[in-house]
């Protein structure tokens, strides 16, 4: 067989596994990654001078951090691993990456996509003031850098990981003043079958809740977020939100971590033409994909949270499954049995992540109540009013219209943050289903670039 | 007025200075400029935009809300950047100072 070019963008979980995978089948992947060292988002690997132990750090989840960290450590001299990499654009079968100054162009056969997921945000005025964090920022400030994100931290949107950061928080000494979640607890009773899938992992996320109560820190549920109150110069000082009765309560504090669940990252994949559908359970676009990772395109494939939201060890299971896919496809006979057997633990995953979305949904129809001057895009300030304006005025309700008439989206984070949430208030503005808004398009660079024009070393 | 970020643990690193704005800013081995920045101030820049200090918000290079500048111009995400002894960083906006005389 001619040499065949695998490559494997992400080294998180899925991608760590992925690699794994390959390498035990005697190929020697590339593994691109833009962190500085591997383990993804989830597994993020604290600086080398750091001390805490696994335990300190990942608490239930440590052995399997350990596990992970290891399993790449004994993959070094099998694989080539271009850490601290920004692969910013896929056209005819090459990526484009940046190392700092350099580019590297990288030509592939398969492709496997392993680019993780960003929080979910509903913007909330006020969410622009400094002090205001992402819900998955707040947990590297703690897990990376042994850091609160501030002196009074409130822990404010829906979802497992709002209870997993405010307790992590908790128990490493920080003040959590308070955990604010917008989905009411009925929604828990009424998912809990489907959460019934991991029945281990439920059970975790009621001993989080038990400790953040047990520790006296207020929780709150089925609130209805109204303000995050300070000033330009001060930054956050303080949230108002109605509780479940309709009352308005407020809660001082000099910083907020907000965060609505995830949201996959899909550029890449986007650039590599791979087809999307939207999912209706989540009111998100997601990519199509068979149960095994096979994109819509030939030789690409897609594993872990950036395929689907499912979780850090789903992703496991998905970066292995994608890389048997991809070694079947190339004429590499793969154990049928063990192929069905992490179909199964997905699927029991998927119920699960079901499960979630019923439980913590995201809030769509606070799109509708922003008052007009929140700002929906961080990057450049442009408020709802001015999103709604041009949705009424130019007609512009498909998502990449609106966005080049209001440039909500068009700023630094390319709509990462405030897309989905634009595309609920344009859906509102023009009583259109949020599926017909659409969702952006993928752009090259999928991140700002430097842009350094040197004399050719020649 | 204090630092932003509260350092919880992991305070016995090596220490190291760094240069915003012209003060010196103690910092520790293994930081991130942001957590460096924000361990002894309030914000990393001003938005461009009008309303008011920025100190980030995914910390994960997502976002590009942290972006600062070293003195001779090149911009660093303060979020992915590891800081180093004598880096000298400026949070002001070149847009703001530059003249529009010719």
């Amino acid at each position: 067989m001619v040499e065949c070019r695998v490559v494997i963008v992400g080294a998180g979980p899925a991608g760590i596994r992925c690699a794994e995978t390959l390498v035990a089948a005697g190929l020697r992947p590339t593994v691109i990654d833009e962190g500085r060292r591997d383990g993804g988002q989830i597994y993020r690997r604290q600086p080398e001078n750091f001390t805490r132990s696994y335990d300190m750090l990942y608490g239930s989840e440590a052995r399997r951090a350990e596990a992970i960290h290891g399993g790449f450590d004994a993959l070094r001299g099998k694989i080539d691993y271009l850490p601290e990499t920004l692969v910013w654009n896929i056209a005819e079968r090459q990526l484009y990456a940046a190392a700092g100054t350099n580019q590297i162009m990288v030509p592939f056969d398969v492709l496997i996509l392993c680019s993780g997921a960003v929080d979910r945000l509903m913007p909330v005025k006020g969410w622009n003031l400094a002090g205001t964090f992402s819900l998955g920022g707040a947990q590297i400030a703690l897990k990376s850098q042994a850091c609160a994100i501030g002196k009074q931290v409130v822990f404010m949107g829906t979802g497992a990981l709002l209870y997993l950061v405010a307790a992590q928080y908790q128990k490493m000494g920080a003040h959590v003043a308070a955990v604010l979640d917008t989905s009411p607890w009925s929604l828990r009773l009424s998912a809990l079958p489907k959460l019934l899938a991991q029945p281990s992992v439920l059970w975790s996320g009621v001993k989080l809740d038990l400790t953040l109560r047990l520790a006296g820190v207020p929780v709150y549920n089925g609130i209805d977020p109204l303000e995050i109150e300070g000033t330009a110069d001060a930054g956050v000082q303080g949230v108002s939100f109605k509780d479940r009765n309709g009352e308005i309560r407020g809660v001082a504090c000099d910083a907020v971590a907000l965060g609505y669940h995830l949201r996959p990252e899909t550029q890449l994949a986007d650039l590599a033409r791979c087809a999307f559908t939207f999912d209706p359970g989540t009111r998100q676009w997601l990519l199509q994909s068979d149960p095994d990772g096979r994109s819509s395109v030939a030789g690409v494939y897609l594993a872990g949270d950036g395929a689907r939201i499912r979780g850090a060890r789903a992703a496991e299971a998905s970066g292995r499954l994608a890389a048997m896919a991809a070694l079947h496809d190339l004429g590499h006979p793969q154990s049928a049995e063990i192929m069905a057997g992490l179909r199964r633990t997905l699927a029991r995953w998927t119920r699960f992540a079901q499960g979630l979305a019923q439980a913590f949904p995201w809030p769509a129809q606070q799109a509708a109540r922003l008052s007009d001057d929140t700002v929906v895009c961080r990057c450049e300030a442009v408020t709802a009013a001015e999103l709604r304006r041009v949705v009424l005025e130019t007609d512009a309700i498909e998502a990449n219209r609106a966005k080049a008439f209001s440039r909500v989206g068009m700023g630094r984070c390319q709509g990462r943050y405030c897309g989905q949430a634009a595309a609920e208030v344009i859906a509102h503005a023009a009583h259109v289903p949020v599926e017909q808004v659409g969702r952006l398009r993928g752009q090259a660079p999928v991140k700002p670039l430097p842009v350094v024009i040197g004399e050719d070393a020649a | 007025m204090s630092g932003r970020f509260v350092r919880l643990s992991e305070t016995n690193r090596s220490q190291l200075t760094i240069i915003v704005d012209g003060q010196p800013v103690r910092a520790l081995e293994g930081d991130t400029l942001l957590v460096a920045m924000l361990g002894a101030g309030r914000y990393l820049r001003q938005s461009e935009f009008g309303d008011g200090q920025r100190a980030g918000f995914c910390l994960m290079g997502a976002c590009q809300d942290c972006w600062v500048r070293t003195e001779d111009g090149a911009r660093l995400r303060a979020c992915s950047t590891v800081v180093r002894e004598g880096m000298r960083i400026s949070t002001r906006l070149p847009e703001a100072t530059w003249s529009n005389a010719v």
